[in-house]
């Protein structure tokens, strides 16, 4: 299956780039487990990470299909 | 109902007049609150320059956009406008506005307030202030 991800503020500074669209064989992946795959053992998930799939937020144990957009970013600090 | 992102400065006055008047719903509101978040020249026992706002484009509209029709679910509004900066900004800019038109006071306040409350703790929106002594990602807002 194929999948964006986006990466946005001091995470996309952590892992040095803002996307990228990434081939995975056929299975059941969570949100959680992708991260390990992306960022690699040395970068462990920081702390209140979240994550949104096409847009919406979702929990760690979400999963992932072919097609989806997710994006991991830090707590936001808007207004 | 107006959600939008905006690169450049704007004057929040002029902003809700000018919706205000594209409305076209005079005489039915009887109460427009509104809020205007501004950027300090101090944040954490520092000075600050200047500030980089980054947001997820696309997610951060559809974001305020489902925050509003739940205000809208929740009291009985008449339009609401929420204005959000990206892009460099200086102190003193205006980074957020949100006002509410409704027929009375107590949902006009209390949609303006929830709507305000939802914006910084889930809405995607980034900052990263120049100090003096480099760059630094806001990691926390101040409690209301």
């Amino acid at each position: 299956m194929s999948i964006t991800i986006k990466y946005f503020a001091s995470l996309r500074e952590l892992l040095g780039r803002s996307e990228e669209n990434l081939e995975l064989g056929a299975g059941n992946i969570t949100v959680a487990e992708l991260w390990e795959q992306v960022a690699g053992k040395q970068k462990t998930r920081p702390k209140n990470v979240l994550t949104a799939i096409n847009m919406e937020y979702v929990k760690a144990d979400a999963r992932v299909k072919d097609g989806d957009e997710v994006a991991f970013f830090p707590p936001v600090t808007g207004g | 109902m107006k959600v939008e992102i905006r690169k450049e400065p704007f004057s929040p006055c002029r902003e809700v007049e000018s919706y205000q008047s594209l409305m076209q719903k005079a005489g039915h509101y009887g109460a427009m609150a509104s809020f205007v978040g501004t950027m300090r020249d101090f944040n954490e026992g520092a000075e600050i320059r200047e500030m980089m706002l980054e947001h997820y484009p696309g997610m951060t509209e559809k974001h305020l956009e489902s925050i509003c029709r739940a205000a809208a679910a929740k009291w009985e509004l008449l339009d609401v406008l929420v204005l959000h900066r990206v892009g460099h900004i200086h102190s003193g800019d205006p980074i957020v506005l949100v006002a509410v038109w409704s027929a009375h006071r107590a949902a006009a306040f209390d949609a303006c307030r929830f709507i305000m409350e939802d914006l910084k703790s889930r809405a995607p929106f980034w900052k990263q202030e120049t100090l003096v002594a480099g760059k630094r990602w806001v990691t926390r807002n101040m409690p209301g």
